[in-house]
């Protein structure tokens, strides 16, 4: 039987895990962790919260000259 | 090239000004955060965009639809900021992961150490967030996104694109691996410290809050 794994490498296996990327075994132990440690469960519950707000965060296009001249090249070429 | 992708190009290239002005907004975005990952400045990576387009419409009756056509567009505007980083003597490794992007990711005093009841075990566990934080629309879900914008300015460059392109975005980790031509690997280590770094600081932010 493997040893079991500490809240402290749960944190650091967390994107391994949501990337399904962990191995099976890893895996196991994760998840079995994860049944018997509220704090971890609290943990990833915040980072799926953390990914769902990320996915709010607006990001800056081009302005609206720039666009604009470059509509304008393409009215030209095309 | 799928379905969709061959009527864009027939589009764009029979001239459809309206197919081209969507396009340059929604793909400018990915596009400045790439670019972004290989200037020195945000004005850099604009100029870098523009370029790109203008190449994309000179190059599309040449374009042969052997990739797709955003494909081909991410590796114009990769060549074209690449060039111009090293213009700029500017080069982030990304290739190699070191240094800062070794060792543990959160803060350890968090953890019980050796001389502690349980090793690694948390010391306390985390505190709960207030559930208005997710409520989209509420005025505390405003300010957790502003937070969550200086968390990102914040975070080093190679973290702050791969979480851009794969949480903000919402690119698959095959594109992001791609568009940075990096390891699904090395782009593992890079998101990992990225998330734990949003988290951590979203989570200081809500914890002053309550």
């Amino acid at each position: 039987m493997a040893t079991a794994l500490a809240c402290q490498q749960m944190v650091e296996l967390v994107t391994d895990y949501l990337e399904g990327s962990l191995g099976w075994r890893t895996r196991r132990r994760f998840e079995k962790h994860l049944r018997g440690c509220d704090a971890c469960g609290r943990y990833l519950e915040q980072i799926r919260e953390t990914l769902t707000l990320l996915g709010t965060v607006p990001v800056e296009t081009l302005s609206p000259e720039a666009q604009a001249t470059l509509l304008a090249a393409f009215r030209d070429v095309r | 090239m799928s379905g969709d992708e061959s009527e864009l190009l027939a589009a764009l290239r029979a001239g459809d000004e309206a197919v081209f002005a969507r396009l340059v907004s929604e793909w400018s975005r990915p596009m400045l955060t790439l670019a972004r990952g290989f200037v020195s400045t945000q004005a850099s990576a604009e100029e870098v965009v523009q370029d790109t387009w203008l190449a994309v419409i000179k190059g599309l009756d040449k374009f042969e639809g052997r990739s797709s056509l955003r494909t081909w567009v991410y590796r114009i505007l990769v060549n074209t900021a690449k060039t111009r980083g090293v213009k700029e003597q500017r080069t982030l490794p990304w290739s190699s992961i070191a240094g800062a992007d070794a060792g543990p990711s959160l803060d350890p005093a968090l953890f019980q150490d050796a001389g502690d009841a349980q090793p690694g075990a948390w010391r306390a566990a985390p505190a709960p967030w207030p559930d208005e934080a997710a409520v989209e629309g509420s005025v505390l879900a405003g300010e957790v996104r502003r937070e969550l914008r200086e968390v990102l300015d914040a975070l080093p460059e190679r973290q702050r694109v791969v979480l851009t392109l794969r949480d903000v975005l919402g690119h698959s980790s095959a594109e992001v691996c791609r568009m940075l031509e990096i390891s699904q690997a090395n782009q593992r280590v890079l998101l990992h410290r990225a998330r734990t770094a949003a988290r951590a600081g979203l989570a200081s932010y809500l914890e002053g809050e309550s």
